[in-house]
């Protein structure tokens, strides 16, 4: 996708500008467990250009890390399976590509920060052995030259003496120490790719901004693109350049950060920002978003927010909208599509220039 | 070496003991009323003076006392009936520890608190079980909070049957289950949940069985430590909403612990910004919001990311991670990580000197030497919301010369002087 405002068709802006680094299509992952099937990620589309940044947001359970995890094919087939769906990487499909070529790809192309830095390091190695073990695999250098790289590359993430950090172990570090190791780790094999999934989410709002200042300033100093999973609109509206917004599985809308964030289009997407409590705020109930997310083993039927939804009718409970089907072809909503019975659709698409000339 | 910290239940030979010594910390301030409060007719409903919590450190051979975790570490404030008290920090900052000792979930080192004025500190067995009625705490986890083995109306039933007297019959299961169903009903929950166990809830419904926990005794004082930081945004605006409907409707008053600024900007009358056990700062929410005077709060509120991506802030990105509790920087404990103490050469007041917690003017109180130099330019850039305009800024009263709005050069005399 692109940061165009106006409303493009994505497939045809993204062949124009070339091929896009990782590009997944009709993604499904489903989970098969005792109660039935989970349709953790139903059907999502999106891509993501070199260099660039793009963010997912959403809120618990909407399938936002079972996506990364799918790209990254972490995991456990069964109970997962992935029915249908293509993740093109440099054009190469992710999911049919043997495990041994897979290895190549994960650690060295794509490379993954998670959320919590102490589960995700291995407390009985060193900080050190951890970064050299991925050079040593991925890039073929001897084992002194890895521990250097490993120094040099906690240097880069802006650790201090890092000849002493490199042979500590990750409980000797803080929370922000640790995520800064974790970073240096995703980076040391230059990957094309950076997919960091709610990076921050365990840390504190100083040390938060230190780590985002970090992401931001190597994603720029490598070139590398950046995925940002996170349920955090703020951290998005700093970090990312685009965004995807997802709900029960699926997207309901996309675009730029600042088309999503100050003129957005889902009710859903609406209610969130609603509901974020700030300054102004103060003295007025905060805008909810009635109910809870559904069962994921009794999706309603029609739109998955529709029971939520303050403005559904009758087409949301009948058929389910997807990206691409609806008018502007960056909103998953009936509101914005002229269908049989409402000709003109209910809703005019909010445009992000009137909406800031209105303040 | 071993490290723990255990309860002080049997004080070593150098550990102070509990309730109301002397405080070890000589920064405690040793005067009558908290600090800086309004002199009103009205009593707060709170008032804590001094609250010192230390955890022990036992190491070395003989596992002697070696040291001291200062969770808190002479802390004073008061709240008012009626209104919500916010109460920032980072993690490790010991707001929650205050929460707790101030609940007597754990005792104090040594410091005054009262509620009514009647003291909290030092009561046991009915006393202790009168008080307790009338403060109730919410916990932030709302998984590890309820007991999985009991269903609802045990829950909530719990704190009843211990409170049960003649007079108010929450013996009787009738009557107790009946309370029980009213306080489902006003926290939005069905009446006919109360055979339920807690794994049948979400997230947002468990934090409301916390909540009608802690009402159903009917308390005054509610602390509530990170209620809605374990949920998603959607659900925790509709406990916060829920929060301030109870506090209406029952008359409440709270004592709100979060990490969160936005949601506690949102909630509370006045905030106190807490850093390594210590308030730092305190005053009215738009206040504090709009015109922070010590440059932990400033950095604090310029680190937090905007949903607005239109709104840029100029980030005082703070260096380093916080300093343990254990050992504490002399001086100010906030010198090593503050961006002012570069800005005006590292005067020596702040590591030799412990700020006390002034009033520069309205109930703004502030522990920082020089809480007059904090640059308007940057706080106006590093937090868009505060107010720009010069005079805007409320000087302190006579005596205090005023700050040059940039860049303030080397300290002087005068300004030292009038710090201290």
């Amino acid at each position: 996708m692109t940061g165009s405002i106006l409303p493009v068709d994505d497939d045809v802006a993204t062949r124009s500008a070339g091929r896009p680094l990782l590009e997944v299509r009709d993604l499904r992952t489903y989970f098969h467990v005792m109660d039935g099937v989970v349709r953790a990620v139903d059907g999502i589309s999106f891509s993501i250009m070199a260099g660039e940044t793009l963010g997912i947001v959403g809120e618990s359970g909407c399938g936002k890390s079972v996506t990364s995890l799918s790209i990254m094919r972490l995991l456990d087939m069964p109970p997962a399976e992935i029915p249908s769906g293509e993740i093109l990487f440099e054009g190469r499909d992710l999911l049919t590509m043997p495990d041994e070529e897979m290895r190549k790809v994960r650690g060295n192309d794509i490379a993954m920060i998670f959320q919590e830095p102490m589960t995700s390091l291995n407390p009985v190695f060193t900080v050190g052995d951890q970064i050299a073990e991925a050079v040593i695999l991925h890039q073929g250098l001897s084992k002194k030259a890895a521990w250097d790289k490993a120094i040099e590359s906690l240097k880069a993430v802006g650790i201090n003496n890092p000849e002493r950090r490199v042979k500590q172990y990750p409980h000797e570090l803080s929370g922000g120490m640790r995520q800064r190791v974790m970073i240096a780790m995703a980076l040391s094999c230059d990957p094309k790719l950076l997919i960091a999934d709610e990076p921050t989410t365990a840390l504190d709002v100083t040390i938060q901004a230190q780590i985002l200042e970090l992401i931001r300033t190597v994603q720029d100093r490598t070139g590398a693109a950046l995925m940002l999973i996170t349920h955090d609109l703020g951290v998005v509206a700093e970090t990312v350049k685009d965004v995807v917004v997802m709900y029960a599985g699926r997207i309901v809308e996309e675009g730029s950060v600042e088309e999503v964030l100050l003129a957005p289009k889902h009710p859903y997407t609406e209610g969130l920002l609603g509901s974020i409590p700030s300054r102004g705020k103060r003295g007025e109930r905060l805008n909810v978003i009635r109910g809870t997310v559904p069962n994921p083993f009794n999706m309603p039927p029609g739109c998955n927010f529709a029971p939520r939804c303050p403005y559904a009718f009758e087409p949301c409970t009948q058929a389910d909208p997807r990206i691409g089907d609806a008018n502007p072809p960056d909103v998953a909503c009936w509101l914005y599509t002229a269908t049989a019975t409402s000709p003109t659709p209910p809703r005019v698409r909010p445009r992000l220039d009137l909406v800031e000339a209105l303040g | 070496m071993t490290f723990e910290t255990s309860e002080p239940a049997a004080p070593a030979a150098d550990q102070p003991v509990v309730p109301v010594a002397p405080p070890p910390s000589p920064s405690v301030p040793a005067t009558g009323a908290a600090v800086g409060r309004p002199p009103t007719s009205e009593v707060p409903l709170v008032e804590v003076e001094g609250l010192v919590k230390y955890y022990p450190i036992m190491g070395g051979f003989l596992r002697r006392h070696v040291g001291d975790v200062k969770a808190v570490d002479g802390v004073s404030f008061w709240v008012n009936r009626g209104e919500v008290l916010g109460l920032v920090g980072e993690s490790g900052c010991g707001k929650s520890t205050l929460g707790k000792t101030l609940i007597q979930l754990t005792p104090p080192t040594a410091g005054l608190a009262k509620l009514d004025g009647e003291p909290i500190f030092g009561k046991k067995g009915k006393d202790l079980k009168k008080l307790r009625r009338r403060m109730q705490i919410i916990f932030q986890d709302p998984v590890g909070s309820l007991n999985p083995r009991m269903p609802i109306s045990d829950i909530i039933g719990e704190g009843l049957l211990a409170q049960a007297d003649a007079e108010n019959r929450w013996g009787d299961r009738k009557v107790r289950d009946k309370r029980v169903g009213d306080y489902l009903d006003a926290v939005g929950l069905r009446r006919d949940y109360t055979r339920r166990y807690p794994h049948e809830f979400s997230g947002g419904q468990r934090q409301r069985i916390g909540i009608a926990r802690a009402l159903a005794l009917s308390p005054d004082f509610l602390i509530c430590d990170e209620p809605v930081s374990a949920l998603d945004v959607s659900i925790q605006s509709q406990i916060l909403n829920l929060l301030l409907d109870l506090r209406r409707e029952f008359d409440l008053t709270y004592l709100f612990i979060a990490h969160n600024l936005s949601v506690v900007q949102y909630i509370s009358d006045r905030v106190g910004v807490m850093y390594l056990g210590k308030l730092v700062e305190l005053a009215e929410v738009e206040e504090l919001y709009r015109r922070p005077r010590h440059p932990y709060s400033v950095a604090l509120l310029s680190a937090v990311p905007d949903a607005n991506p239109r709104v840029r802030k100029k980030r005082l990105v703070l260096t380093g991670d916080v300093p343990s509790p254990a050992a504490p920087p002399s001086g100010c404990h906030f010198h090593t990580r503050c961006w002012l103490y570069e800005q005006l050469g590292q005067p020596e007041v702040c590591t030799t000197a412990d700020p006390e917690f002034r009033d520069i003017g309205d109930g703004h109180l502030v522990a920082c030497h020089w809480a007059e130099k904090v640059p308007t330019a940057v706080v106006a850039s590093a937090v868009p919301t505060a107010e720009v305009t010069t005079d805007t800024v409320a000087m302190p009263a006579a005596g205090i010369p005023a700050a040059p709005p940039i860049d303030a050069g080397p300290p002087t005399e005068e300004a030292t002087a009038s710090g201290t």
